[in-house]
C-alpha cells in the first residue's frame, strides 16, 4: 500500500496525508457538532414526548444548518469592560483541545493521523484546557454569574480529574502502553478482552467504567453535572455574555469533548475498534464497530441529561471526594496486588 | 447630587475589602418564574441577604375593584392568580353571597367543588413541573402539561376559557355541566392515579432529588405563623392548616379527605404535601361526581345587585393557601373597598428570613418549592 503511494506522491505523501487527515479530523468535529445537537434535541423529543425538529428539511435534518447559518448572521458583541483578548480567545480555547486530541485516536487498524506512543497522556493533558478556557471565558466576561460558574468549573474539573486519572492509572498498569492503538491490539479476540469485562486482572473493573463514564460527564460539564451552564441558577454560566458564533462555538466545543470522550472511553474500555464477536472485523467493520460503540455512548450520555436532574453543587463536590476517590484509590491497589500476587507466591513457595 | 456607590471599596485601612456583592437576580432570571427580582447580597455562594423586590406585575386590582359593580370585578379575580383562577372567583363569589344573602342551589355548589379540585390538581402540576425545570429536570414539565392538557380541555367544555375562568357566577354557575364533563372528569381520575403512582417511582423517589430537597430551606411553624404563610408551606411545616377544614366552606364538610401534613419542615415535605393533596383532591372529585345532586343550577339573584352595608369575609383554599376576600359595601352597585388577602405574598415574605446563610441553588430549590405566582404576589 505505502509503495503505491510513494510511488504515486513521491516525497510529498505525509504532506498529503497530514492534509488529508488535518480536513477529515475538522469535518468529523464539524458534522458531529452539528448533527449531535440534533440527535439531542431529538432524543430530547423522543423522552419528552413529543417529535422535536421537525419542520427544516426532510424530518429535521437541515436544523443544524439552519441554527448554524443564524449562529453567523449574528452579530459579535464583546460587553463593554471586559477583557477583549481572553474573551474572544476563550472560544478558540474551548475549541482547539478536542480538535488536537483526536489526532492520537484509533478509528481502524491503520486509520489514525499519528501513532504517539503517549498518546492517552496528550489526551488527559490536553483535555485538561478546556477549563482554562471556561475559566477565562467567564473571568473575562464581567458577568458575576459569569465569574460564579467560572469558580465552580474550576473546583468541579479539579475534583473529578484525580479519580478519573487514578482509573487511568489502574488501567495503565494492566495495558502497559501509553499508545492506544496499542491498547485496542491488545483487547482483541472478542468481547470478553474488552478491558471492561477483564474481571480476572481485577474484579472491579466494570466499576472503575462507570466512575469512568461519571468522571467524563462532569469533565465534559453535562448533565446531571452541568455546573458551568446551570441555566435555572446562573442564566447561562460562563456563556451568559456570549452571543452568535461566539456561543455557537462553545456550544460546538461541547459537543466536539463528548465526542473526545466518549472515544477515550471506547478505546480504553470497550476495545476500540476490535469487532466484539471475533468474525466482521478488519480495516472496512473496525472503523464501522469504533463508531457503534463511541455513539452508543453519546447517546447514553444524552439519555442522562434529559432524565435527571441536576445535583447540587457540594453533592457533586462530595460525590467526587467521599466515593468516586476512594474506590479508584482501592482499585488501583487491588490492581496492583491482583498482578503482583503472582510472583509474590512464586518467590514464597 | 446623588453619592455614587464605590465601585471596589476597599474597607477599613490595613483591613480586608468588602468580601460581599450583590446578585440581581430578576426580573428576568429563568429561575424566577415571571418578574420577581431578588437583590441578593452574596458572600461567595453564600446567601447573607435575599431581599425580594416586587411591583413589577402591579395591576390595582383592589382599586378597580372601586369603581366598577359587583359582576364587573369578578373576571379581575381570576387574573390574579392565573393558575389557581377558579378558587379566586370562588372567593369573590362566596364573599358577595354572604353579604347579599343569596341561596346557592346544591347542584352548583358540587359542580365549585369539582372544578376547584380540577383547578388545584392542574396547578399543583405546573408547580411540580416548574420546580423540577428549577431542579435542572426537563422532562417532567412535559408529562405534567400532558396531564393538565386534559383539565384544561374539561373546563374549556365548561366556560370557554382554558386559564382564567369566569365560571361562578352569584348565587351559582354559568352554566350546567353536560355529559361530556362528568364521563371526561370521571376518565381524567381514573388515567391520574397511574400517572401518579409513575411519577412518585420516577421522580420523587429519585436521589438526586431527594438530596436536592431534603434538609433544605427549614421553614418552621412559627415562622409560618409570623409571616403569615399558608397552604402547603405551613403544612409542611407540621401544621393542619386547611382552610377547607378550619373553616368550612362550601359543601367541603360533606367529603371525606385527608389534609396531608409533614413535619420535616424542609422543602422535601412541601413538596410531598403537594403531591398527597393531588391525590387527596381525586378523591373529593370522585365522591362529588357520585354525589351530584340533581336540580337547578343558578340561585334566585336580583337584577341589579346591591350588597347591604356592611363589613364581609371570605376564605378558600386556593392551591397556595388562603386567599381571603374582603369587601366593605356602602348598599350600592359598587364596592366601598376590596381587599385582597393572596397566599403568595405572604409566603414570599419569609423567604429573606428563611435563605439567610443558603447557598444560591438550594436558595432556588427553596424559592421553586413556595410556588410562587408573581401576579398573585403584586395583584
Amino acid at each position: 500500500m505505502s509503495a503505491i503511494q510513494n510511488y504515486l506522491l513521491g516525497p510529498g505523501w505525509p504532506w498529503v496525508r497530514l492534509l488529508l487527515y488535518l480536513v477529515g479530523i475538522c469535518a468529523f468535529v464539524g458534522a458531529n457538532a452539528a448533527y449531535l445537537v440534533l440527535a439531542e434535541r431529538k432524543g430530547a423529543g423522543r423522552i419528552q414526548r413529543r417529535p422535536g425538529p421537525n419542520e427544516s428539511g426532510y424530518a429535521g435534518w437541515l436544523q443544524p444548518v439552519a441554527d448554524g447559518i443564524k449562529l453567523l448572521a449574528k452579530q459579535v458583541m464583546i460587553p463593554p469592560g471586559s477583557d477583549r483578548l481572553l474573551f474572544c480567545l476563550a472560544p478558540l480555547m474551548v475549541m482547539a483541545p478536542p480538535l488536537i486530541c483526536l489526532i492520537a485516536i484509533p478509528y481502524g487498524e491503520n486509520l489514525v493521523a499519528r501513532n504517539i506512543n503517549v498518546g492517552l497522556l496528550l489526551v488527559f493533558s490536553l483535555g485538561s484546557i478546556n477549563v482554562m478556557a471556561l475559566m477565562l471565558g467567564g473571568w473575562a466576561s464581567r458577568n458575576k454569574y459569569a465569574v460564579i460558574s467560572a469558580a465552580r468549573v474550576v473546583s468541579q474539573n479539579v475534583a473529578y480529574e484525580i479519580p478519573m486519572l487514578l482509573v487511568v492509572i489502574t488501567l495503565l498498569m494492566v495495558t502497559g502502553t501509553m499508545n492506544l492503538n496499542e491498547i485496542v491490539q491488545q483487547q482483541g479476540g472478542g468481547f470478553w478482552h474488552w478491558n471492561v469485562f477483564k474481571v480476572w486482572v481485577n474484579p472491579l473493573m466494570p466499576v472503575t467504567f462507570v466512575i469512568f463514564f461519571i468522571c467524563m460527564l462532569a469533565e465534559t460539564n453535562r448533565a446531571p453535572f452541568d455546573m458551568a451552564e446551570a441555566e435555572s441558577e446562573l442564566v447561562a454560566g460562563a456563556f451568559t455574555e456570549y452571543g452568535g458564533m461566539g456561543f455557537g462555538v462553545f456550544f460546538m466545543a461541547e459537543y466536539a469533548n463528548i465526542v473526545v470522550g466518549c472515544s477515550v472511553a471506547t478505546v480504553l474500555f470497550l476495545g476500540g475498534w476490535q469487532s466484539p464477536i471475533v468474525i466482521l472485523s478488519g480495516p472496512v467493520f473496525g472503523p464501522l464497530w469504533f463508531l457503534a460503540k463511541m455513539y452508543a455512548l453519546v447517546l447514553t450520555v444524552i439519555w442522562v441529561r434529559w432524565t435527571f436532574p441536576r445535583t447540587q453543587f457540594y453533592g457533586l463536590l462530595n460525590l467526587s471526594w467521599k466515593i468516586l476517590i476512594p474506590i479508584s484509590l482501592f482499585t488501583l491497589l487491588l490492581t496492583g496486588a491482583m498482578m503482583k500476587l503472582p510472583l509474590v507466591l512464586h518467590h514464597l513457595f | 447630587m446623588i453619592a455614587q456607590p464605590e465601585a471596589f471599596p476597599t474597607g477599613e485601612s490595613g483591613r480586608a475589602p468588602q468580601e460581599t456583592f450583590v446578585l440581581n437576580l430578576g426580573p428576568q432570571h429563568p429561575a424566577a418564574h415571571g418578574v420577581l427580582r431578588v437583590l441578593m447580597t452574596m458572600d461567595g455562594e453564600w446567601i447573607t441577604k435575599a431581599e425580594p423586590v416586587i411591583g413589577y406585575i402591579h395591576r390595582m386590582h383592589e382599586k378597580m375593584g372601586e369603581n366598577r359593580t359587583w359582576a364587573q370585578f369578578l373576571p379581575n379575580t381570576s387574573r390574579i392568580d392565573y393558575l389557581s383562577a377558579m378558587h379566586y372567583t370562588h372567593a369573590f363569589v362566596g364573599v358577595v353571597e354572604r353579604a347579599a344573602k343569596i341561596e346557592v342551589p346544591p347542584r352548583a355548589e358540587y359542580v365549585r367543588v369539582i372544578t376547584s379540585e380540577l383547578n388545584r390538581i392542574s396547578s399543583h402540576l405546573v408547580w411540580w413541573g416548574a420546580l423540577l425545570l428549577d431542579l435542572g429536570g426537563f422532562t417532567p414539565i412535559l408529562y405534567a402539561f400532558e396531564d393538565r392538557e386534559k383539565i384544561l380541555d374539561l373546563l374549556e367544555g365548561l366556560c370557554g376559557a382554558r386559564l382564567t375562568y369566569c365560571y361562578y357566577r352569584f348565587g351559582g354557575l354559568y352554566n350546567d355541566v353536560d355529559d361530556d364533563f362528568l364521563n371526561g372528569t370521571r376518565k381524567f381520575v381514573q388515567e391520574m392515579r397511574p400517572r401518579l403512582g409513575m411519577y412518585r417511582d420516577l421522580v420523587t423517589d429519585n436521589i438526586i432529588l431527594r438530596k436536592r430537597l431534603t434538609g433544605i430551606g427549614p421553614i418552621s411553624a412559627e415562622m409560618c405563623r409570623k409571616y403569615g404563610a399558608t397552604g402547603p408551606v405551613i403544612r409542611g411545616s407540621g401544621v393542619a392548616y386547611d382552610v377547607r377544614t378550619i373553616e368550612p366552606y362550601s359543601v367541603y364538610q360533606q367529603f371525606d379527605f385527608k389534609i396531608p401534613v409533614y413535619q420535616e419542615c424542609d422543602s422535601m415535605a412541601r413538596y410531598l404535601v403537594r403531591m398527597d393533596e393531588m391525590e387527596q383532591s381525586l378523591r373529593i372529585i370522585e365522591q362529588a361526581l357520585d354525589r351530584l345532586p340533581a336540580g337547578p343550577f343558578m340561585g334566585k339573584v336580583p337584577r341589579v345587585l346591591k350588597v347591604p352595608p356592611g363589613d364581609y369575609c371570605y376564605a378558600v383554599e386556593a392551591a397556595r393557601g388562603r386567599f381571603m376576600v374582603r369587601i366593605v359595601s356602602e348598599g350600592k352597585d359598587t364596592p366601598y373597598r376590596i381587599k385582597l388577602r393572596t397566599p403568595s405574598f405572604s409566603n414570599l415574605s419569609l423567604y429573606e428570613e428563611a435563605s439567610r446563610g443558603m447557598i444560591l441553588p438550594d436558595a432556588l430549590a427553596m424559592m421553586g418549592s413556595l410556588d410562587l405566582v408573581i401576579p398573585d404576589i403584586d395583584r
